[in-house]
């Protein structure tokens, strides 16, 4: 059985047709070489793959594609506006959220959701947030950090949704 | 995974007539892990998200009606649960982590009836009323074992009811790395009725009726003083022992009588 899926993927209008057992990363990654979504674990546990669906920060290796059919899916390469990142990726930068960076992905496409429902979040509520996402580098010192300055910067200057 | 062949269904009628041989697939969070591991073999799987009518919440005469297609962060942020039902809420966004919270679904959690389960202790200690596509079930008999509820072959469960009660809380203890309640307890004062409801320690959801007699009588921590579990029965694994359940399931029914006394 083919199934077709239609949606769009940071503003780009998709449509394909697919075995239903695609996953929403295998789309991503496969048939459109969007490889910056990481698979970790593939068992909903480390959080690499979290994209945007319809403005919500989900796993897109436990979601099928054509559960995606007609949504708006946003990944970390439709962050940034050219070459001037989200601030979300400039923070993770400036506070050196991460080491090898296979995690971050994930971790800033989270961030990006936990900071438009709650724009100052205590450093209890950043980890608490962060929950879903494992980094076996840092510590999450540095993470917790960059979410931190990150949330300063979008209150002084939001950013104009890139993923809702 | 091995091959199945996907339904979107757009209608209740035609959700149930498609299902025969296959699954109901609300937002996967289990049932997708599950196919992963080829633990389950479908011939199909009958996806619930395009059916109207069953993804919102609302207040019918003096009930809390919640959708089977809401996600559990819907739950935990609406302003008439949280103003309602505050435990509710609290429960839902304690479920797994954030992002299984923006894809799970209050339906799919409470027809899988995993052990460690968040839910079934709600919709037990609130004494809800699962509505279906051909009946209305009372909570106290819905759970009926592990993984096990007292849906029919194809029977879909459409609506929650809550009835809004006076106080409840819901405290677990999760598992450090899963977040799964290793020991979950919700305590709920409804009129002169306690329901003490556990999930986490045993195969299902159950109640503690000498929890239950002892606070009706005195709805305070102290009421608890002495009271104790049975290891017997409770699930022991890499986790935990069955003592060490029996032992947190006080400390966590406690805990929630006193956050319910501040509400």
């Amino acid at each position: 059985m083919s199934v077709s899926v239609a949606l769009e993927v940071n503003g780009r209008a998709v449509s394909l047709e697919l075995d239903p057992r695609t996953l929403l990363v295998e789309l991503l990654r496969r048939e459109l070489r969007l490889t910056g979504t990481h698979v970790g674990c593939d068992t909903s546990q480390c959080g690499a793959c979290v994209v945007h669906v319809d403005g919500r920060a989900v796993k897109s290796c436990t979601m099928l594609a054509v559960q995606a059919d007609g949504a708006k899916v946003t990944t970390i390469e439709g962050l940034a506006q050219g070459e001037q990142l989200h601030p979300v990726q400039a923070a993770f930068r400036n506070c050196h959220g991460l080491q090898c960076g296979y995690c971050t992905p994930g971790m800033i496409m989270t961030t990006v959701d936990l900071l438009r429902r709650n724009p100052n979040p205590t450093e209890h509520e950043i980890r608490e947030g962060l929950e879903g996402n494992i980094c076996r580098c840092t510590g999450y010192q540095n993470i917790v950090r960059a979410v931190a300055e990150a949330a300063v910067a979008l209150r002084e200057a939001p950013v104009a949704s890139a993923s809702a | 995974m091995y091959a199945f062949n996907y339904v979107r269904a757009s209608s209740v009628a035609e959700a149930v007539q498609a299902v025969p041989g296959g699954n109901f697939l609300a937002g996967g969070m289990t049932l997708l892990p599950s196919l992963k591991l080829r633990l389950a073999r479908p011939d199909q799987l009958v996806d619930l998200a395009g059916i109207p009518g069953i993804a919102g919440i609302e207040e019918v005469a003096g009930r809390i009606v919640i959708g089977a297609m809401v996600r559990h962060s819907d739950v935990a942020s609406s302003p008439l649960v949280r103003a309602k039902l505050p435990a509710l809420a609290d429960l839902a966004g304690g479920i797994g982590d954030p992002l299984v919270r923006n894809r799970g679904t209050i339906g799919g959690s409470i027809a899988n009836n995993d052990p460690s389960a968040d839910y079934p202790a709600a919709v037990v200690g609130f004494d809800a009323t699962i509505i279906t596509d051909r009946r209305e079930i009372p909570a106290a008999v819905f759970f009926t074992g592990l993984f096990s509820t007292a849906l029919q072959p194809g029977e879909l469960v459409l609506r929650v009811s809550f009835p809004v009660v006076h106080r409840a809380a819901y405290v677990k203890f999760p598992s450090p790395a899963s977040r799964y309640a290793m020991v979950g307890v919700m305590v709920v004062q409804a009129g002169r009725d306690v329901r003490v409801v556990v999930t986490g320690a045993g195969p299902c959801v159950f109640r503690l009726p000498a929890f239950e007699q002892a606070l009706a009588a005195n709805f305070a921590p102290a009421a608890l003083a002495g009271l104790t579990v049975s290891a017997d029965g409770l699930n022991q694994d890499l986790h935990g022992t069955a003592d060490y359940r029996a032992h947190l399931v006080s400390v966590m029914a406690g805990r929630a009588v006193a956050q319910a006394q501040g509400r």
